[in-house]
């Protein structure tokens, strides 16, 4: 584990990818704590400061560093819930499509035949269309919701996992050991969660990485379109939507700023993904 | 060849039906039209009506069997918003998509490919390091949030570029087509390239990745030693055996951009089938969500196909591959 912790940080691009996200991530968790009001308890706020450019002063003496909007709101303290509803989201996301995936990739390389052909097929029938379509459309059949964005970013994503689980399970599977542990007539059950999953780990962290930045991108998308969250639980793909009717008045940091904490967040990702992919040697996903 | 082509098309038909089926019921969950289109405080006869009138009173297979018929004639039905056929309002404005999402397959074709090579070939070079930073930004800019950002710098600042909307269009040779006239293409600009960086970003990578695959293999080894031009080796050697993945590739990101198309089409007011789904959702408009759902299935179905039989044609062991 020291090991490979030292040959992670022997990247710089690396390095710099992992301080951001995590920084990213404790300012999430932390939100309350760094934010200079709650952005949604309307008592917090006052009309009168509406709509200032950034770095203003509110009426109250305190700082706008990044502005506000229509209702008086700070967006520093904005991005910073924004930053925890797109975060939560994506992590529980790529969670379920992490155990969905694993459980079908295993499934299928542990039984083969039939169970093999059915999820195997399904994987290949979900990959034949772009992700944010297929979100599309269970959004428009599921109607929108956090737990439903949850559902359509899973459901997309679980098929990579699987993909990935099978490939290698099914390359540890013809391996003395594996046939060792037939010979002592091991349970499927434990063949599969002691042997084949750890071996699948490498590959799959980079998968894990590299989808949880499509996750995010994803809800953040779904959000801006206005098939994902309601409006009571403003991510950063909402925030931006909500900008975009002021920027023809020329209040262009409603939309600017979240965009741009989106952007350095995707990049931090992609970057750990990099990282570990170099490490790895695998080859491009996608 | 002939069988492997046969077998592609029976598997792709099979596709189809399945999807088919999917589309029919997903979409006969999604909401209740009635409650949309009908004051929810209207007379219940004047409700049944409604219902009647839309055959949502029959049972589910029926249903089925009609939408089954209607769609094999090409009729899906009127849009519940516009009292059009929804066919037509697909095919109406699927040439504004098509247009689109071909200039942006040309430009992120057009630069992803050569950045790859630069970057694939020389990856330690101050070039090749740019370019692979430049694609993580890439893969990493949200289209919707750029698109925004392309508007306010180019169109709302400066003023160079029209905020929205597709231009005026042409007739040349019989097609009728924006790229046609000077108000067109002024308008397409902005969109084809915001719709363009994505997929740049993607072809950028996997050409980089595929070369630098091919360097570690023995024939390239061979040819350096061999002592032939640098050039020489990416021209005859490294671009046919890296054409196989491209060529897959092309055909994923057609796909890719028919479905940014949604994001670019709405943010831009581009007038084709991506802002058509999009309102359709939001309105649960159902035979306009059905149309445009077995559309792309069919045109993805098509283009998968083209895809495989063009990677056959440039390496002709896999057809053999795949009969084993």
């Amino acid at each position: 584990m020291r090991r490979f912790a030292r040959k992670y940080l022997n990247s710089l691009s690396g390095t710099a990818g992992l301080a951001i996200f995590t920084l990213a991530l404790l300012a999430a968790v932390f939100a309350p704590l760094f934010a200079g009001q709650n952005p949604y308890d309307l008592g917090q706020l006052s009309i009168l400061d509406s709509r200032l450019p950034p770095g203003s002063v509110g009426g109250d003496g305190q700082v706008f560093w990044l502005g506000t909007d229509d209702q008086g709101r700070d967006l520093v303290s904005a991005i910073l819930y924004g930053l925890r509803i797109s975060l939560t989201v994506a992590i529980v996301a790529t969670a379920f499509a992490l155990v969905i995936g694993a459980i079908a990739g295993l499934l299928a390389a542990q039984f083969g035949g039939v169970v093999d052909a059915i999820l195997m097929r399904m994987v290949d029938l979900q990959f034949a269309f772009p992700g944010i379509l297929i979100a599309l459309v269970l959004l428009a059949v599921l109607g929108t919701g956090l737990d439903k964005v949850i559902i359509a970013i899973a459901a997309v994503q679980w098929a990579y996992y699987a993909r990935v689980v099978r490939g290698s399970a099914m390359i540890e599977k013809n391996k003395e050991y594996v046939e060792a542990t037939k010979v002592l007539r091991f349970p499927a059950l434990r063949v599969m969660w002691r042997h084949l999953l750890p071996n699948s780990s490498a590959p799959l962290m980079v998968v894990v990485v590299v989808e949880m930045a499509s996750a995010i991108a994803l809800e953040a998308t779904l959000s801006f379109l206005g098939v994902g969250l309601p409006i009571t639980q403003p991510s950063l793909g909402l925030l931006i939507a909500n900008g975009y009717g002021f920027m023809l008045t020329n209040e262009y940091w409603l939309s600017l700023y979240p965009g741009l904490v989106l952007l350095v967040l995707l990049i931090s990702v992609n970057l750990i993904g990099e990282r570990l992919r170099q490490m790895n040697d695998v080859g491009e996903s996608r | 060849m002939i069988t492997f082509a046969m077998r592609r098309v029976v598997q792709g038909m099979l596709v189809l039906a399945v999807m088919s089926v999917l589309v029919f019921l997903a979409v006969y969950a999604l909401g209740n039209p009635v409650a949309t289109l009908v004051n929810p405080a209207s007379p219940p006869a004047v409700i049944d009506q409604a219902i009647k009138d839309l055959g949502l009173d029959q049972p589910l297979h029926i249903q089925y069997l009609r939408f089954l018929q209607g769609t094999l004639q090409g009729d899906l039905g009127l849009s519940y918003n516009s009292a059009r056929p929804a066919f037509d309002l697909i095919f109406e404005r699927f040439p504004a998509t098509l247009e689109l999402t071909t200039v942006a397959m040309l430009i992120a074709v057009g630069v992803g490919i050569p950045a790859g090579l630069i970057a694939g070939y020389r990856p330690d070079s101050v070039p090749g390091r740019m370019i692979g930073g430049l694609s993580i930004v890439g893969i990493s800019l949200p289209t919707f949030w750029v698109a925004l950002m392309l508007i306010v710098v180019f169109s709302i600042e400066t003023g160079w570029f029209p905020t929205g909307g597709r231009g005026e269009v042409g007739t040349f040779l019989g097609i009728r087509s924006s790229l046609f006239t000077l108000d067109g293409l002024h308008h397409l600009a902005l969109p084809a390239l915001n719709l363009a960086l994505f997929p740049m970003a993607m072809v950028t990578r996997l050409t980089r990745a595929g070369i630098q695959e091919n360097l570690r293999e023995n024939y390239i080894l061979f040819a350096r030693a061999k002592g032939l031009s640098p050039s020489r080796i990416i021209r005859v050697y490294l671009l046919k055996s890296v054409l196989i993945p491209i060529a897959t590739v092309m055909g994923i990101l057609f796909g890719v951009l028919l479905a940014f198309g949604v994001v670019t089409e709405k943010v831009f007011a581009w007038p084709g089938i991506g802002k058509l789904i999009i309102e359709s959702i939001q309105t649960s408009d159902r035979p306009v969500i059905v149309a445009y759902l077995l559309f792309t299935v069919l045109l993805f179905t098509v283009i998968n196909l083209l895809v495989d039989i063009l990677c056959v044609l440039i390496d002709p062991r896999l057809s053999i591959a795949e009969a084993k």
